[in-house]
């Protein structure tokens, strides 16, 4: 109880709901003077609504925030601003085309006119004591990122925040970057600032960190200090399983592969956002890439399937040397790729469900070969009752389905082409749980008719039910390779931890 | 079975209700104005052909190049979220070299048309790829893209024939113009049905659709799916160019001679609108064809039926403006929402109403 | 001396290097005309004519440029200044008084701007189809208030259109031995106070800034507490004020309104402004440079007309060239940028 007179931000019972899912029930966060607290979850577990709540982008449904003790209501963002609660999105909320100083001041002059030279000299004062390395009259486009950053955090400082929330500051810099960044929120704790620190950087949490709080599934886990709390428990929590739960727990039955069947093969492959990997696949074999979100797990397969700018590598399929460069080429050597992203890169949101699933084949099958009406309704009306998928008919728009629907689509689609190679990219975020079986299920028997699948999920209990084989990522690096006895949420998460955690137990 | 129709407003034919609605209320305007506008009838013209005459045949007559302009726009703007301006001018570029060809020769014969003809399309298609590769390689909005051809395009066209208005005179040009001898209804009348069912054709035959509504919408997820953005976007310039060519030399023929200022001048303007009253959004994406030959006829009906009221010809432009207008706040998705809220809330009052009567 | 060293000297912007070719080219090729054609390009009158013929293109496109700086776009411009010629001629042969034709050419451009503006910015309707309507709409309404041309026929403002500003020590001497002095209309001083005072609202005003602003990233320009909505009303409103002045120095100009004054204005307008360095994603953009773009596209006209090249598709095939070479240079280097961010 003692710890609550300290305390600079309390949120008691908040409640979210969205049409159909509660993101938010019942969580309490409390953020104390000059702290850095870690809010920790995997995707979906609520913490950008957390954020959003807090930031006044979404209006709670239940509960309340005080600040200093006092109780306030948020409305839109400029009242959480007017409350002292500043955010650092991971996309830079600045104007490029401007100077620093203009960024850290606009939008809150009180005169008509704009004295620049006033602004320049007060945001070099502020730029000076925080020691951002950017001079007050540079184009903000110039700088790099990271000192883009810094510049929305020195903002938020000359707005006497008290509270400061800085979401995934980290993932767009590099280690030197991370330090001085590192320095600044140092110097801001000893200001007294409160700062919530989102990240999926386990090392970062640990480095920087006074305090954790992890949620899951829109409800709260716990709030631990951080030293109390080793990275592997961390892990355990994130995803929800203790460890002697894990323990127990059986993987699927080992499959054998004789190098012969290799479908895939590629060596040092890389591309403009993964680092150079080596990776194969057999006939008929599921395998994972794991890792926490931003450890490279989605570059890597987008570089497998060309998505991104090819930079160096060879690729063999069946053994032969091939050329994947763009997607159309991965597509014709049977590889198919249901994307991370299905809003950004899946849907095609006014096209038809049929015309959703027929869109692959048709790619592949040439311009001039169109599909006919009739048989793209079969194809449609086929998978629809395969899969399940619950629309009001065909040629319903796919963005007006559920967002697991509209997965099924997609899946679909790439079915229909009969792929020899699939590769889902996170196929059961944010879908309800009946559908997720469904297609867990799906996987397996794919692999069963000699489909290679690479599955990628957040939820490592879904990988260990599909895949034989888990390539381990973090930060952007293949970190570890595991099958057979070692397929078990505890080896699991102590690869992905890192290291230094799994020596702690 | 309310559902139902519900379903059908909501989907394919929502897209078409602005347009014709449109049309409607234009002929419901017209029938009570003067109940005799619609009236067709058959007379001799100058040359002896027994032809269909009267304001609806004349309607659809002056509108065949604006149809034809607005089919290949549709596509433009479906793919790159941007229109073309410079349609008129790249016609007027056709037309002069169409009527080049012609001159070239000793006569003009049916040979020398078509070859003329092929030769107007390749130059038009051309200047489409110009056009298309400033938008899909470089990047460039398209409306600025295609300012540069519409800066100098009826120069390069008054460069090709050296004169102000070069007259070519023949009866294969005058059929193409007027009326073929023996079918009563107007040739250019017969060239957008030809083009409508050519866009027909090719929409059956290849998956132009398909790939140019993708890219339109989610030009990412079609990256991904291994469709070509750049080439599908260069293409549909390139489809456009032939629209121009045919526009260019229905607008030549009809005259007679090849004049490069005023050969369809501010047709891009009329163009575009054409394509915004079919219920296209000019962001880009989803589109019908079919929409955006109703809406050249609704501008050339608008403009015909102000001509029956008297207005001058100069002022006709300030009565479609209005129109414009009224059209683009119907259809701006502010108006839309507050439009769907205010349903929902009547939906919701009559289901309370419908509770407490229960 | 320490002190000196001091002052960093920030790299050129986007903009600034943009305007910076502008310039040189424009020296560049005037340097060259006095070189190779010698003739009227050695007087400064070439300049002042250049100025006098182009004070009511100036303006509009000063205006333009703030509206292209908030990635919008405005048609309409041409068409509104035709229409605010024709008015003030008949309002004036009427027997009108100078003053309130003025407030009647503000009066129109500014009720332009702001329907344009309110259907744009608070119905979120695309800008070209906006003022693609208002085009059509001043233009009938140009014809329908005369399909005549209208000479002014009024003494206060034909002594206002007379007034000149005479710089003798300018002039030169012409063929017969007479001094014709430097003659610098009022409209040219009109368009200059314009590129002035915008210059001064784009760089030292909330409202300024605020266009830059929408127009680098709309909804960081949200985030950060400008009224997004309300600026880019101002933005178009502003743009038609403008249009309504360059109306009436076209007017003081000609002294004659006409139904095809001002043709094709608009898209000479946003040349202009593309050739000064106006980028056409917007954010970015200069009034100085959209004057000297203008500058630059009156020099290349003047010197495809004096090389003997007197067909007039000679001109508008040069200005198609210079335009196509400058939106390409724009896309390299806006690509150019992009790549340094990654």
């Amino acid at each position: 109880m003692q710890e609550q007179e300290h305390s600079l931000l309390e949120m008691r019972h908040i409640n979210k709901l969205f049409p159909g899912v509660k993101a938010l029930s019942d969580v309490d966060f409390t953020l104390r003077k000059g702290e850095v607290h870690a809010l920790m979850g995997e995707n979906g577990a609520g913490k950008s609504t957390l954020i959003k709540v807090l930031t006044g982008v979404y209006q709670n449904d239940g509960g309340e925030i005080s600040v200093d003790g006092v109780k306030i209501n948020i409305r839109s963002p400029q009242d959480a601003q007017n409350n002292g609660i500043s955010t650092v999105y991971q996309e830079i909320t600045l104007c490029p085309n401007l100077t620093v100083a203009e960024n850290m001041f606009i939008g809150r002059e009180d005169s008509f006119l704009v004295a620049h030279k006033n602004y320049e000299k007060r945001a070099d004062k502020i730029l000076g004591e925080l020691g951002i390395p950017a001079r007050s009259t540079q184009i903000l486009g110039s700088c790099s990122l990271a000192v883009q950053q810094m510049v929305a955090i020195a903002r938020a400082v000359d707005m006497k925040c008290k509270v400061l929330i800085l979401d995934e500051p980290t993932s767009s810099l590099d280690d030197k970057e991370v330090k001085v960044l590192f320095d600044l929120m140092r110097d801001l704790k000893g200001r007294g600032v409160g700062i919530i620190f989102v990240t999926h950087f386990l090392e970062q949490v640990y480095e920087i960190c006074d305090r954790i709080t992890v949620l899951r599934n829109g409800e709260l886990v716990g709030e631990y200090l951080t030293e109390e709390l080793p990275q592997v428990q961390l892990v355990a929590k994130m995803i929800g399983k203790d460890l002697d739960e894990l323990s127990s727990f059986e993987g699927v039955e080992e499959k054998h592969f004789d190098d012969s069947d290799i479908f895939y093969e590629a060596s040092s492959l890389s591309s403009s956002d993964a680092l150079p990997f080596d990776f194969a696949i057999h006939k008929g074999e599921v395998n994972g890439f794991t890792g926490l979100l931003g450890s490279g797990r989605s570059e890597s397969v987008r570089a497998i399937f060309g998505a991104d700018k090819i930079n160096g590598g060879t690729v063999k399929i069946k053994g032969e040397p091939v050329k994947i460069t763009k997607p159309i080429d991965a597509m014709k050597h049977g590889i198919g790729y249901l994307a991370e992203d299905r809003k950004r890169d899946g849907i095609i949101a006014d096209l038809s469900v049929r015309e959703n699933i027929i869109l692959a084949l048709q790619v592949m099958k040439g311009f001039f070969r169109p599909i006919s009406r009739s048989e793209a309704e079969s194809f449609a009306d086929e998978y629809i009752k395969v899969l399940n998928i619950k629309t009001a008919s065909r040629e319903t728009p796919i963005g007006s389905l559920s967002g697991g629907n509209q997965q099924k689509v997609i899946l679909a689609r790439w079915l229909l082409t009969h792929p020899d190679y699939l590769i889902l990219d996170e196929p059961t975020r944010g879908i309800d749980v009946g559908t997720k079986l469904e297609i867990q299920k799906l996987v397996l028997k794919l692999a069963e008719d000699g489909v290679s699948v690479t599955f990628i999920s957040s939820e490592i209990e879904e990988m260990l039910r599909t895949c034989s084989r888990l390539i381990v990522m973090r930060d952007r690096h293949v970190v570890g390779e595991l099958k057979g006895a070692d397929l078990n949420q505890t080896q699991v998460m102590k690869t992905i931890a890192g290291g230094e955690a799994a020596n702690e137990e | 079975m309310k559902n139902k129709i519900t379903n059908i407003f909501k989907g394919g034919f929502g897209q078409l209700t602005i347009p014709i609605v449109a049309i409607c209320m234009l002929v419901i305007f017209n029938l009570f104005r003067d109940p005799s506008f619609f009236s067709v009838g058959i007379t001799h013209n100058n040359d002896g052909n027994i032809v269909l005459a009267g304001n609806l045949i004349s309607i659809i007559n002056a509108a065949s190049e604006l149809a034809v302009l607005a089919m290949g726009m549709t596509l433009v703007t479906a793919a790159c979220a941007g229109q073309d301006i410079s349609v008129g001018a790249a016609a007027a570029i056709a037309g002069s070299a169409f009527v080049k060809v012609l001159k070239s020769g000793p006569e003009i014969t049916g040979f020398s048309v078509i070859l003329a003809f092929i030769i107007a399309c390749c130059v038009a298609m051309i200047f489409g790829a110009f056009n298309g590769t400033l938008v899909s390689v470089f990047n460039i909005q398209p409306m600025i893209a295609t300012l540069i051809l519409f800066t100098c395009g009826r120069s390069i066209a008054y460069w090709i024939n050296g004169g102000a208005s070069v007259p070519v005179d023949s009866p294969i040009i005058k059929a193409i113009g007027s009326f073929i001898p023996g079918i009563p209804v107007p040739t250019p009348v017969l060239i957008v049905i030809v083009v409508a069912i050519i866009f027909k054709l090719v929409f059956h035959f290849t998956s132009l659709e398909l790939f140019t509504q993708s890219v339109g919408i989610n030009g990412s997820a079609s990256r991904l799916n291994g469709i070509n953005a750049t080439f599908i976007r260069l293409l549909t310039f390139v489809i456009l160019g032939v629209c121009v060519a045919v526009a260019g030399i229905i607008g030549v023929s009809r005259l007679g001679l090849i004049n490069h200022e005023t050969l369809l001048l501010d047709v891009e303007m009329d163009a575009i609108l054409a394509v915004a009253i079919g219920g296209n959004n000019l962001g880009g994406g989803k589109f019908k064809i079919s929409g955006s030959i109703i809406g050249a006829y609704v501008i050339h009906m608008l403009t015909v039926t102000l001509y029956a009221m008297k207005v001058p010809s100069t002022d006709v432009k300030a009565y479609k403006a209005i129109v414009i207008v009224i059209l683009v706040v119907i259809g701006s998705p502010v108006i839309k929402s507050k439009f769907t809220k205010f349903m929902t809330q009547m939906k919701n009052r009559k289901q309370e109403v419908a509770m407490k009567g229960n | 001396m320490n002190e000196k060293k001091k002052v960093f000297r920030e790299p050129l912007t986007d903009n600034q290097l943009l305007m910076t070719i502008t310039i040189c080219i424009f020296v560049g090729m005037y340097v060259l005309a006095i070189l190779i054609l010698k003739g009227g390009f050695l007087h400064v009158q070439q300049v002042f004519d250049m100025l006098n013929d182009n004070a009511s293109l100036i303006i509009v496109a000063c205006g333009l440029t703030i509206v292209m700086i908030t990635a919008g776009i405005d048609i309409s411009v041409g068409a509104v200044t035709s229409l605010v010629v024709m008015s003030c001629v008949l309002y004036l042969n009427k027997g009108g008084n100078i003053f309130v034709s003025i407030l009647l050419a503000l009066g129109i451009g500014l009720a332009f701007g702001a329907v344009q503006g309110f259907l744009v910015s608070y119905l979120d309707i695309q800008p070209f189809i906006v003022s693609l309507a208002g085009m059509f709409f001043a233009r009938g309404l140009t014809t329908i208030l005369s399909v005549n041309p209208q000479k002014v026929e009024h003494e206060g403002f034909s002594k206002l259109m007379d007034t000149k500003i005479v710089i003798p020590w300018l002039g030169y001497t012409a063929k017969n031995g007479n001094l014709v002095p430097a003659r610098l209309e009022l409209g040219v001083v009109v368009a200059l106070l314009c590129v002035v005072v915008i210059f001064i609202v784009l760089k030292f005003t909330k409202l300024g800034r605020g266009f830059y602003a929408i127009g680098g990233n709309q909804t960081s320009a949200l985030m950060l507490g400008i009224n997004v909505k309300r600026t880019r009303f101002f933005a178009y409103v502003l743009c038609g004020l403008l249009s309504g002045i360059s109306g009436y120095v076209f007017m003081m100009h000609t002294g004659a309104g006409n139904a095809t004054n001002a043709a094709g204005m608009e898209m000479n307008a946003i040349a202009a402004s593309i050739i000064g360095g106006t980028l056409l994603t917007g954010g970015v953009g200069n009034v100085a440079g959209t004057f000297f773009g203008t500058m630059t596209l009156t020099t290349i006209k003047k010197i495809v007309v004096s090389s003997g090249l007197n067909d007039p598709w000679w001109q508008s095939i040069t200005t198609g060239g210079m335009l196509c070479f400058f939106i390409l240079l724009q896309s390299v280097v806006l690509s150019r940028r992009s790549k340094k961010k990654e």
